[in-house]
């Protein structure tokens, strides 16, 4: 009988895979692509607990569909900044991103 | 460290997935080509679509694959051809920034892993009858969604709109005056 912890370990798994993408890719659609990835976790954490947790309910479901949409919107955003971004600066590295930088 | 399971068709079938949406993050971490990075990812998308169906909850996968599979991917693709696709990224002489990198993801998922295995936390155990059971998933988030959620439905739908017609002014080119 699956339980909760297998499914966290596929999570927490995910999730770091994510973090690791997010920290060392230099290209900006695929650090997007990986904080995608560590949403993708949580929702899993969270329909995990819908299911298995101490009092199952369909209120971790409804958490999710709300993390997701909150995703879409982010990766809406997201993307249209990257798109102007690339327009004003002709690049895609996060490197070369450093106006702002300190 | 999986001590303990039956195998059973459930066990197995997760296993199984559990490795394909692992094998696809690896590829998005390894691959040269920044368009098979993106395609890796559709893969984690569905097997994940997989694991809410694992977890009973039908409405969520469909949606997964529907707006992830579908929608997100394609438009990762979209803005990927937009931009610089062709380029390979090169290696580079080897700094410290992926090894911290490295360290600190490691270092947060061993974390991660201890919690949930070693420190003696007393999970609440697995029944193996569904608490939804015989219930309509659909149905069920309908309702919760539009008795006690209403009204976080409706600011995330402002959100959505607001996010929407953001986005599209955002990446409209501006007229040059």
């Amino acid at each position: 009988m699956l339980s909760v912890e297998q499914f966290l370990t596929l999570g927490a798994i995910l999730f770091c895979i994510g973090l690791f993408g997010a920290l060392t890719k230099r290209n900006i659609i695929i650090v997007l692509v990986s904080i995608e990835l560590m949403l993708n976790a949580v929702n899993i954490n969270l329909l995990t607990f819908a299911r298995f947790g101490l009092m199952p309910s369909i209120n971790g479901q409804i958490f999710t569909l709300f993390t997701m949409t909150i995703a879409a919107a982010e990766l809406a955003v997201g993307l249209a900044v990257l798109i102007s971004l690339y327009r004003n600066r002709n690049t895609s590295d996060v490197r070369d991103q450093d106006l702002m930088k300190w | 460290m999986f001590s303990g399971l039956a195998i059973t068709g459930q066990t197995v079938a997760f296993f199984v997935i559990a490795l394909f949406v692992i094998a696809c993050g690896v590829m998005l971490l390894s691959m040269k080509k920044v368009i098979y990075m993106a395609l890796s990812i559709g893969g984690v998308f569905i097997g994940c679509a997989a694991v809410y169906l694992m977890l009973e909850a039908e409405f969520l996968a469909f949606i997964q694959v529907l707006l992830y599979a579908g929608a997100i991917t394609i438009m990762m693709l979209f803005a990927i051809m937009l931009t610089k696709h062709d380029e390979i990224e090169k290696p580079e002489p080897i700094t410290a920034h992926p090894v911290w990198a490295a360290i600190g993801a490691a270092g947060f998922g061993l974390v991660i892993l201890w919690v949930v295995k070693f420190s003696g936390i007393k999970w609440p155990q697995a029944t193996p009858d569904s608490p939804f059971q015989g219930q309509d998933n659909v149905k069920l988030i309908g309702e919760a969604l539009f008795n006690q959620y209403v009204i976080p439905f409706e600011l995330v739908s402002v959100v959505l709109i607001v996010a929407l017609v953001g986005a599209i002014t955002l990446a409209n080119k501006e007229e040059k005056n």
